[in-house]
């Protein structure tokens, strides 16, 4: 019981990392709550329903079912990335210097904009991906684990590693940590930011696309209004590990998915969305630097 | 290279690749019919717009003058206000049912959004979770009237009271955090809130809600009617924008307002900000509160449903479409807001994918509200 719940715990919390990196790259170089992240990963939940859908329609998916699974994350990735670089080039590129409060309103605006874009394009209805594994799995430890579930953890997992690399080896990724720290600098510097923002905003929203592809294949339906909730646990784990910090998200996310989990079947199920706010209101209470993240002095 | 650059920048091919990606961007959520007409549609508007807008520009700058005309006049001194209340007290005599209850809803909502207003506007704090309050309200009104039978005149006060006291209890830790970090924290109370509602079933009737709440009083006749009600709504309209004019103007606005401009400036002048803070919470819980005892009086059922996040995002955007901290600029952007739906009507649909965009514009061109003066720097 304890195993299988830390289990789906440890499921739940590689999507909710795999959300909050995107949260917590573009809060360290923007100081932004993108609250249309989200919305990103339900985008991307849904396109690969539709991907999926026309493949099979082609006859692709009956040809090679692994094929067609691959050209789904690629397509839907690319699609996603797209989307949020947009959203920055139209809605928060304006507002570089405008007061706080602008950007943060504007982002809420986008949110509600692509929730009803998408109800009112793709109905309000529950969507359904098809089920391709079954409920195929293996047991170890005598714990049931799913292959969807498997390759949500490895996936997951392995998307963190690259980012990891991409973030401390690359030049961009040294650009980036640069433009995060100081951007005046960074640009004195030969910088372009914002090439860097619209890097940030393209590798966040691939990440939440390929989380939404997950979710959608693991729980078989999607809504519209996913992606708020999904989105706001996905940032409270990155305040949890510690705005800002890459690994910080990580360690947030799959804290989270654990506490979600395992809350769920041992203090009550009813409240299980409470308990990401009440996290959250404890963290910025308590400890509102996160876990890894550094304090910062208020300047004046 | 370069030269290819230079060519996908050409005035001429811009509005085409900018057109083509939207198009691009469509083509998976409609189909490739859609895609096709959002990008011929798109690249005859964008040269169309540019050009027009060449043309247009005097006209443009005639408009964006008399908005600035009737901004002058308006926040200046918004006693003007009470030159509306004849026309108001007519109403009930001229105006059909349908009209009558509309205004009703917008008067609630204009008290839902200057108490907001006295928090994010007055004193720049933003708080994402302002429904919460309201549902308190609205809750702790429809309990002590069905539970315990109490009636409006004494139940109302009872439950802003205790939406005060919340609000307050809430704002004693949270007032400590700053900017995004605060509306987090108000936005997660929002939504522990209704979670709470949604799923106390035994205090509260979770997802089924509470019906069965009593009309008001009024010495002994029974509000039922639409005219008895609308008057009960818009003398607490009135009292509102009194009091809140007043005290806007007192020692305590003036330190909400130096506490909006610069926190540190206004610590050194030595005003306690933390408590001023809590005031500023508690008068705005006060509004939110008795605007929930009315909402509830007035649908006599309510239901968590009616407390969303969106509906907190409805209020704060009707505080920003105003006018950030004008008391007559908040009045009309909670106006139009509520009214907007009902004369759109045949659009419905697609509502609030014009508030999303219309939030998204109007951070751009006009950062301070339709109404506002100068821009607000709240949540710095």
């Amino acid at each position: 019981m304890f195993l299988q719940q830390l289990v789906n715990g440890l499921t739940l919390g590689s999507v909710y990392a795999l959300i909050a990196l995107g949260y917590t790259m573009v809060y360290g170089i923007l100081e932004l709550i993108n609250f249309a992240h989200g919305e990103i990963y339900m985008l991307g939940a849904y396109l690969s329903i539709i991907l999926l859908g026309f493949f099979t329609a082609i006859g692709l998916t009956s040809y090679s079912l692994y094929l067609s699974l691959a050209l789904t994350l690629l397509i839907t990735v690319i699609f996603c990335s797209s989307y949020g670089f947009t959203i920055e080039k139209i809605a928060y590129k304006p507002l570089r210097n405008a007061p706080r409060l602008s950007p943060l309103i504007s982002a809420i605006g986008v949110s509600i904009f692509l929730q009803n874009y998408v109800m009112l394009t793709q109905g309000a209805t529950d969507k359904v991906f098809p089920s391709l594994f079954g409920g195929a799995g293996f047991t170890f430890l005598s714990t049931r684990i799913t292959y969807v579930q498997a390759s949500i953890i490895l996936v997951s997992a392995c998307m963190m590693l690259l980012l990891h690399a991409f973030i401390r080896k690359t030049k961009t990724g040294k650009a980036m940590r640069a433009v995060a720290q100081d951007k005046v600098m960074a640009s004195l510097l030969g910088i372009n930011i914002d090439t860097i923002i619209s890097v940030t905003f393209i590798i966040g929203s691939g990440l939440a696309a390929v989380a939404g592809l997950m979710v959608a294949m693991y729980y078989g339906l999607v809504n519209y209004f996913i992606g708020y909730s999904a989105g706001i646990k996905a940032f409270t784990a990155a305040v949890l590990g510690g705005i800002g910090s890459i690994p910080g998200a990580m360690l947030g996310g799959i804290l989270l998915g654990l506490i979600e989990s395992l809350g769920a079947s041992y203090i009550s199920s009813e409240y299980k969305d409470a308990y990401a706010f009440i996290i959250l209101i404890i963290i910025l209470l308590v400890k509102p630097e996160g876990l890894l993240g550094k304090h910062l002095e208020e300047k004046i | 290279m370069n030269a290819l650059i230079s060519l996908l920048r050409s005035p001429l091919l811009r509005p085409l690749i900018i057109s083509l990606w939207l198009a691009l961007l469509l083509l998976p959520f409609k189909g490739i019919r859609a895609a096709g007409v959002l990008f011929i549609t798109m690249s005859a508007a964008i040269p169309a717009f540019k050009f027009l807008s060449g043309h247009l520009s005097p006209l443009l700058k005639n408009i964006h003058s008399s908005v600035e005309n009737i901004r002058r006049y308006l926040p200046a001194d918004s006693r003007f206000l009470f030159l509306l209340l004849v026309p108001a007290a007519a109403l009930p005599f001229a105006a059909q049912g349908y009209i009558i209850d509309v205004t009703i809803i917008s008067g609630i909502y204009i008290i839902l959004a200057l108490g907001l207003n006295v928090v994010v506007g007055f004193t720049g704090l933003l708080n994402l979770g302002f429904v919460a309050y309201y549902a308190i309200g609205a809750y702790s009104f429809a309990l002590l009237n069905t539970k315990l039978g109490m009636g409006f005149w004494s139940a109302m006060p009872l439950s802003t009271l205790i939406t005060v006291i919340a609000g307050f209890l809430f704002a004693v830790p949270a007032v400590r955090l700053k900017g995004d970090y605060l509306a987090l924290v108000t936005l997660g109370f929002g939504e522990i809130v209704r979670i709470t509602l949604n799923n106390w079933d035994s205090f509260t009737k979770g997802p089924n809600g509470i019906s069965g709440i009593t009309p008001p009083y009024f010495f002994n006749i029974a509000l039922t009617t639409l005219s008895g009600y609308y008057y009960l709504v818009m003398f607490f309209v009135v009292i509102a924008i009194i009091l809140m004019r007043r005290i806007h103007a007192s020692k305590i606005g003036r330190a909400w307002t130096a506490i909006r401009e610069d926190e540190i400036a206004t610590a050194a002048m030595g005003i306690n900000n933390t408590l001023y803070k809590l005031y500023s919470v508690a008068f705005g819980a006060f509004w939110a509160g008795l605007a929930g005892s009315l909402f509830a009086a007035k649908m006599r059922f309510i239901s968590p449903e009616s407390f969303t996040f969106m509906e907190s995002v409805l209020i704060l955007s009707m505080v920003i479409v105003g006018g950030l901290g004008s008391i007559a600029g908040v009045i009309l952007g909670a106006v139009i807001l509520v009214l907007l739906p009902e004369v759109l009507r045949e659009v419905q649909l697609y509502r609030m994918l014009a508030l999303g965009a219309g939030l998204v514009l109007l951070m751009i061109f006009r950062p301070q509200g339709l109404f506002g003066g100068k821009s607000v720097s709240a949540g710095s």
